[in-house]
C-alpha cells in the first residue's frame, strides 16, 4: 500500500507528512535547548560570582562564526530556490557552499576549543566552561547531523532528482528547516555566552 | 505509520537501550544504584554501572521521540476519508495527546542526562554543590552546582511521564464501556477536552513531588494550585466513564470487567492522591508507604487493569480467535482482589508514618511496630496476585491455537478497526483504505437493522 501525502499536499491540512514530521522533531529541539538554556539561568542567578563572557572567551572569532552560520543559512535557502527553479546546477554550488560553511564552523570552533586545552581551561574548570562546553558542544553535534544530511543530499540522495523532482525539493526544505533551527541556537548561544 | 523507517528506527533505538540497560548489570560495580529517579548527587558519585544507565537513557527517549513524531504524523495526516478529528475513537485521541507529552517532555531529560553525563565522564559540576563531602573526604570538583536542578529537569519529564501511563489506559477503557453498555459515551466532547487540558497541564505540576526540598513557599502554593486544577478534567472523564454506564444492557464479558474493575481503582488511586499534591499534608506523607500505595492504584490496578482489557478486548483482532472466558474471570477476580490486599495496607502503614526507604524495612524503628504486621498481609496479597497471573499467561498462548474462532468484528463493535479489517488483519490492514461516515460510538440507534453502526458504513 502506497502511503499517502509523501509528496501531495494533504488538502485539510495543508501539509505533506514530511513537513510536520520535521516542525515536531523541531519542536522537541526546543524543548531539549530550552531546558539546557533553563540550566543555564538557574545555575548562573546560584552562582556567588560570574565572569563576563568576552574574559574568557574570544568574541571575534565568534563573530566570525555568527556571520559563517548566517550565510549558510542563506546558501541553504538558495539550494532550495535553484531547486523550485529548476536549476539543479546551482542547487549544488549552493548546497556544497553551505555544507563548506558549516565546515568552517567547525574548524573555527576547533582553534577556540584547543585554545581553551591549551590554557588549561576545562569543562571541570568552573561552571561557565562547563555550560559552554556542553552547549556548544551539543550545538556542534547538531551541526555535524545537519552537514550529514545536507552531503547526502549533495551527493547519493540526489538521485532522486531524477525520479521525484518534487518529492526531492521538498526533502531539501526540511532539512534546510533544520539547518536554519542550528543556526538560530547559535544566535541565541553567541549572546549567552560570550557577551552577557 | 506516516514514517515506516522512522518506526523501525524507533523500534531499534528502544531495543539498543534495553540492551544497554542489561550490559550495567556486567560492568565493575554492577548496574545503577540510584533509584529510578538517579537524583544528584547520589548519581553522580555512584558507580560505572549510572553511566552505562545514562547512554541507554539517551537511546530510550531517542525511541521515544521518533516514535511520538510518528504517531502524531500519522494521525494528522493518514486519517481515514471523513474521519474528522471529533470523530475519532477516544482512544485515539488519548494517543493523540499521550504522544505529544512524549515529545515535549522526554527532551528536557535528555540534557538532564548529557549534563550528569558531563558531571561523571568530563568531571563539570552541574549537580555537585561546592564543598560536598564524600565517604568524609571533600570533593575537588569545581562545585557550585545544584542538585535541584536535576529534580527539577527530571520531574519536568517524570510528571508528564505518570500521564504517559495512564491517557492511554483510560482511552482503552472508554472504548470497551461503550461498546459493552452498548451506548454512545456520555459527554464525549467534554472528555476529549478534559484529556486536552489534562495534557497541557501536565506540564505545570512537575514541583509538586519536591515539596519537601524547601524551595520555597511561592512555588509550593503555585505548584498545589495547579495540582488541584489538573485533578478536575481527570474527575470530569471518570465521571463521564460512570454516568456512561447508566441504563446500558452490560455485557459482562472479562474485558468489561477488567474495565469495571478499572473505574474504583483508579478512582481511589486518584482521590489518595490530593492529599499528596497539597504542600501542608504531603510533609508527613512524603516518601512514605501511603506514596506507593496511591502511586499504584494509580498504575497497578489501574493502567495494567486497563491493558489487561485491552489485551483481552483486541486478542480477537489481532489472532483471529477468542481468549477463554471462563479463565478470563478467574484472572479478573482473583487480581481484583489481591491487588487490592497488596497496596491497601500500604495505606495504613504510610498514614502510621512508615517510610519507604528504612533499610530494615522498619524492623528496628519503634513508631513503625503497630502497623508492620501488615506488611505480611501485602506480602501474602502480593504472592497470591502472581499465582492467578498464571491462567492469564496459560489462557494467552493457549487460545492463539485452540481459543474459540471469533469473527472479524467479534464484539459487534463501531470502531474501523473491527467494522472494516479481517481478523487478523492482512498486510496493508484492511482491503480497500475504509471511510468514515459518521461517529465512532453509534450504538443502539433508534430505528437502525441492529445495535450498532459502524463507522465505516455508508
Amino acid at each position: 500500500m502506497e502511503i499517502p501525502y509523501t509528496v501531495e499536499i494533504r488538502r485539510d491540512t495543508g501539509l505533506t507528512n514530511g513537513k510536520i514530521g520535521i516542525w515536531l522533531f523541531l519542536a522537541s529541539e526546543v524543548m531539549l535547548f530550552g531546558a539546557l538554556f533553563a540550566s543555564y539561568i538557574l545555575i548562573r542567578t546560584g552562582a556567588p560570582v560570574w565572569p563576563r563572557g568576552d574574559t574568557i572567551l574570544n568574541v571575534p572569532l565568534a563573530t566570525f562564526n555568527t556571520i559563517v552560520l548566517i550565510s549558510s543559512s542563506v546558501t541553504m535557502v538558495m539550494a532550495w530556490a535553484s531547486l523550485k527553479r529548476n536549476r539543479f546546477g546551482t542547487f549544488r554550488m549552493y548546497m556544497g557552499a553551505t555544507i563548506l560553511l558549516g565546515a568552517t564552523f567547525l574548524v573555527v570552533k576547533y582553534f577556540e576549543y584547543s585554545h581553551k586545552f591549551e590554557l588549561g581551561l576545562f569543562p571541570s574548570t568552573s561552571n561557565f566552561l562547563a555550560l559552554y562546553f556542553t552547549l556548544t558542544g551539543l550545538h556542534m553535534l547538531h551541526v555535524i547531523g545537519g552537514m550529514a544530511v545536507n552531503a547526502y543530499f549533495w551527493g547519493p540522495g540526489a538521485k532522486l532528482w531524477k525520479t521525484n523532482p518534487e518529492w526531492f525539493t521538498n526533502r531539501v526544505e526540511h532539512s534546510g528547516l533544520f539547518w536554519h533551527f542550528v543556526d538560530l541556537v547559535w544566535i541565541f548561544l553567541f549572546p549567552t555566552l560570550y557577551l552577557l | 505509520m506516516a514514517f515506516p523507517r522512522l518506526n523501525m528506527l524507533s523500534y531499534w533505538s528502544f531495543f539498543l537501550g534495553g540492551v544497554t540497560m542489561l550490559v550495567s548489570f556486567f560492568v565493575p560495580g554492577g548496574s545503577a544504584q540510584s533509584g529510578w529517579t538517579s537524583y544528584a548527587p547520589l548519581a553522580v558519585i555512584a558507580s560505572t554501572g549510572q553511566t552505562v544507565w545514562l547512554f541507554g537513557m539517551v537511546f530510550l527517549i531517542t525511541s521515544s521521540l521518533l516514535g511520538a513524531i510518528n504517531f502524531i504524523a500519522t494521525t494528522i495526516q493518514l486519517r481515514a476519508k471523513g474521519l474528522t478529528f471529533m470523530r475519532f475513537p477516544f482512544f485515539v485521541w488519548a494517543q493523540f495527546v499521550t504522544a505529544f507529552l512524549l515529545l515535549l517532555a522526554f527532551p528536557p531529560l535528555e540534557a538532564a542526562a548529557f549534563m550528569q553525563l558531563m558531571d561523571r565522564l568530563a568531571g563539570t559540576s552541574f549537580f555537585l554543590p561546592s564543598g560536598l563531602v564524600v565517604s568524609g573526604q571533600v570533593l575537588t570538583n569545581a562545585g557550585g552546582g545544584n542538585p535541584l536542578l536535576w529534580q527539577h529537569l527530571f520531574w519536568f519529564l517524570a510528571h508528564p511521564e505518570v500521564y504517559v501511563l495512564i491517557l492511554p489506559a483510560m482511552g482503552i477503557v472508554a472504548e470497551i464501556i461503550a461498546n459493552n453498555t452498548r451506548k454512545p459515551l456520555w459527554g464525549y466532547r467534554s472528555m476529549v477536552y478534559s484529556l486536552i487540558f489534562l495534557g497541557f497541564m501536565s506540564f505545570i505540576v512537575w514541583a509538586h513531588h519536591m515539596f519537601m526540598t524547601g524551595m520555597g513557599t511561592a512555588m509550593a502554593a503555585f505548584f498545589q494550585t495547579t495540582t488541584m486544577i489538573i485533578s478536575i478534567p481527570s474527575v470530569v472523564i471518570l465521571t463521564a466513564l460512570i454516568i456512561s454506564l447508566w441504563g446500558g444492557s452490560i455485557r459482562f464479558n472479562t474485558p468489561m470487567l477488567f474495565a469495571c474493575g478499572f473505574l474504583p481503582m483508579f478512582g481511589i488511586g486518584g482521590l489518595t492522591g490530593l492529599p499528596l499534591g497539597l504542600n501542608v499534608t504531603d510533609i508527613p506523607l512524603h516518601d512514605t508507604y501511603y506514596v506507593i500505595a496511591h502511586f499504584h492504584y494509580v498504575v497497578a490496578p489501574g493502567t495494567i487493569f486497563a491493558l489487561f482489557a485491552g489485551i483481552y478486548y483486541w486478542y480477537p483482532k489481532a489472532t483471529g480467535r477468542k481468549m477463554s472466558e471462563t479463565l478470563g474471570k478467574i484472572h479478573f477476580a482473583g487480581s481484583f482482589v489481591c491487588m487490592n490486599v497488596v497496596f491497601m495496607p500500604m495505606f495504613i502503614m504510610g498514614l502510621a508514618g512508615v517510610s519507604r526507604r528504612l533499610y530494615d524495612g522498619g524492623a528496628g524503628y519503634a513508631f513503625a511496630q503497630p502497623v508492620l504486621h501488615w506488611n505480611i498481609v501485602s506480602s501474602w496479597g502480593a504472592w497470591a496476585l502472581g499465582l492467578f497471573q498464571l491462567p492469564f499467561i496459560f489462557n494467552f498462548f493457549w487460545s492463539i491455537w485452540k481459543g474459540e474462532k471469533a469473527e472479524d468484528n467479534a464484539w459487534q463493535a463501531t470502531t474501523i478497526e473491527w467494522a472494516a479489517a479481517p481478523s487478523p488483519p492482512p498486510h496493508g490492514n484492511f482491503h480497500v483504505a475504509p471511510e468514515a461516515y459518521r461517529g465512532p460510538y453509534e450504538y443502539s440507534v433508534p430505528g437502525a437493522a441492529r445495535d450498532f453502526v459502524p463507522q465505516c458504513e455508508a
